[in-house]
């Protein structure tokens, strides 16, 4: 995707607060994250774990995100009389609902916790870890 | 209350009418930031003196048989530390973070935006003033100042404030709400104590130089409402937004000027009563200091104030830990005048521009803030370069 070029500073003048204001160049999802000027510091003795830290940093960004706005939603149903906030707190399921929802819970824990399943997975199966390119040039073979 | 200091949420911040829009989600974006940033600056930095203490420098001295002998030696030695690495790479994603959520939302709407400030430029009462062909000063091209991509000057498109947007909703989060809600207390802050200290000052003509998009301007020009007020600065996304935004706030003194601070042609010898400079000098160069210096006392009448704003300087009396901790910010939030500029004697630079050393002064006063619910108790945890304590020098010219 090409993102918008900068103007110059020197195109900054009073004339051209007469032109048309045209913002359609701007690509806000990939300009939102642009670089600032200069080389980036890593701290962390591994640049691959600090790139994860800012991933992981950015997550838990978006997970208190939802909160709030279930929390505004369970707020604003509240006070038009659709939910009571103390029951959702007190709040028990039943066999099958607990059930349920315990299932949600395994998957997703599975789901987090992949690579390290399968990386298990490999030295538990030391048979089955043949490199891809040799397992092309047998394939070739078949 | 708990006892745990919250910061304000965000939408204590005032939004006028030239503001962004935030989404509910933008706005809970921000709110997380802000306690993510309380969190590290208060209970995860105090654990660098403790490394530096427990660790750093006794390692040091058992292997040296001696102290270290400056901060970029301590520099060299600290950031082997892995408290101080957590510390710093978790400090460094805030602070990305902050950019990039901020530009997310002012990015999405950078053409309403554009035209609700031209709108509001063009009611008939002319406040702003862009040169065509103005030449950004090279020290501010040559780097983004606190990480923001584009820095002041760069416009997306013709009309384009984004920039300064973003800057005025962030700047809120970055300060964890300690300036105010119209993030001005630094400006509140110089013109209460201007204002108290010299009753009899009656200035007509004030410059601010470096002014932004206004925010600590506008305190001043509320102060003295009689007073002609020049705000200059060399973005022309902040200059638009910052004049928007003053009528937008019913201010009418503050003239907005495209002007670089070594080259005020524009203004004759002695032309103005007061000259002020809010975190501006530690955002420009090396030779360029000593420009603006000339210039400022070139249009400072005799016997008339200049103020300056900046963190305190690096003194023999201030630990090196102190100092390899305010050095931080110039490396790594990108303000690398900063550091050298953390060794010039304002004094000399003072002097330069035309305050003899006997009428050089020097004081700290802390940010006015409207949102302090406990009501200034004095107790501020150090957060090096970010606490709302203000160090001011300057003095009168002869």
């Amino acid at each position: 995707m090409e993102k918008t070029q900068e103007l110059s500073g020197s195109h900054a003048g009073g004339q051209l607060d007469a032109d048309p204001i045209d913002a359609s160049a701007v690509n806000d999802v990939l300009m939102a994250g642009d670089k600032s000027k200069g080389a980036r510091p890593w701290f962390l003795e591994s640049a691959e774990t600090e790139r994860v830290m800012n991933v992981a940093m950015a997550v838990a960004t978006e997970v208190a995100v939802l909160r709030e706005r279930l929390d505004t939603i369970e707020r604003l149903l509240e006070a038009r009389g659709l939910i009571d906030r103390a029951a959702v707190e007190a709040y028990e399921p039943d066999e099958a609902a607990a059930e349920e929802r315990q299932l949600w819970h395994a998957r997703y824990a599975a789901r987090i916790l992949r690579i390290f399943q399968q990386e298990l997975d490999a030295i538990a199966k030391p048979g089955d870890n043949t490199p891809m390119h040799r397992i092309a040039d047998e394939i070739n073979e078949m | 209350m708990p006892s745990y200091p919250l910061p304000p949420v965000w939408t204590k911040l005032r939004r006028h009418e030239v503001f962004p829009e935030f989404s509910h989600d933008e706005r809970a974006r921000y709110n997380f930031l802000s306690s993510l940033n309380r969190f590290v600056s208060t209970v995860i930095a105090p654990g660098n003196r403790i490394a530096f203490e427990n660790r750093v420098k006794p390692d040091f001295e058992r292997a040296h048989g001696r102290d270290f002998n400056d901060r970029h030696e301590l520099q060299e030695h600290m950031s082997k530390d892995p408290l101080y690495r957590a510390w710093a790479a978790l400090r460094r994603s805030t602070m990305e973070m902050r950019q990039q959520n901020g530009r997310a939302a002012v990015l999405r709407q950078a053409g309403e935006l554009a035209r609700k400030v031209r709108e509001r430029l063009q009611d008939g009462e002319v406040n702003l003033e862009l040169r065509e062909g103005f030449a950004v000063p090279p020290y501010l091209r040559h780097v983004d100042n606190h990480l923001m991509p584009g820095s002041y000057h760069t416009e997306y498109f013709p009309g384009d404030v984004a920039n300064a947007a973003n800057y005025d909703s962030g700047l809120f989060v970055t300060s964890g709400g300690m300036l105010g809600s119209l993030t001005d207390g630094g400006g509140q802050a110089i013109a209460a104590w201007v204002a108290e200290t010299y009753p009899d000052f009656r200035p007509r003509r004030i410059l601010d130089i470096g002014c932004g998009l206004g925010h600590n301007v506008l305190p001043i020009a509320q102060r003295y409402p009689d007073a002609e007020v020049t705000a200059i600065d060399a973005g022309a996304p902040m200059l638009r937004y910052g004049a928007a935004r003053a009528k937008a706030l019913g201010i009418r003194n503050v003239r907005f000027l495209q002007l670089d601070a070594a080259e005020m042609a524009d203004f004759p010898d002695g032309h103005f009563d007061w000259v002020q400079t809010t975190m501006f000098l530690h955002e420009t160069g090396g030779k360029a200091i000593h420009r603006i210096m000339r210039e400022i006392n070139r249009v400072l009448r005799p016997g008339g104030l200049t103020l300056h704003i900046e963190q305190p300087q690096y003194t023999p009396e201030m630990s090196l830990y102190e100092q390899f901790m305010r050095d931080w910010d110039a490396y790594y939030n990108a303000e690398p005048y900063w550091g050298h500029m953390h060794d010039l004697q304002p004094e000399d630079l003072m002097e330069e521009a035309g305050v003899p050393r006997e009428h050089f002064m020097q004081v700290g006063v802390k940010a006015v803030n409207d949102l302090d619910r406990r009501k200034q108790d004095g107790k501020v945890t150090e957060d090096y370069g970010r606490s709302p304590i203000w160090n001011v020098f300057g003095g009168w010219k002869k």
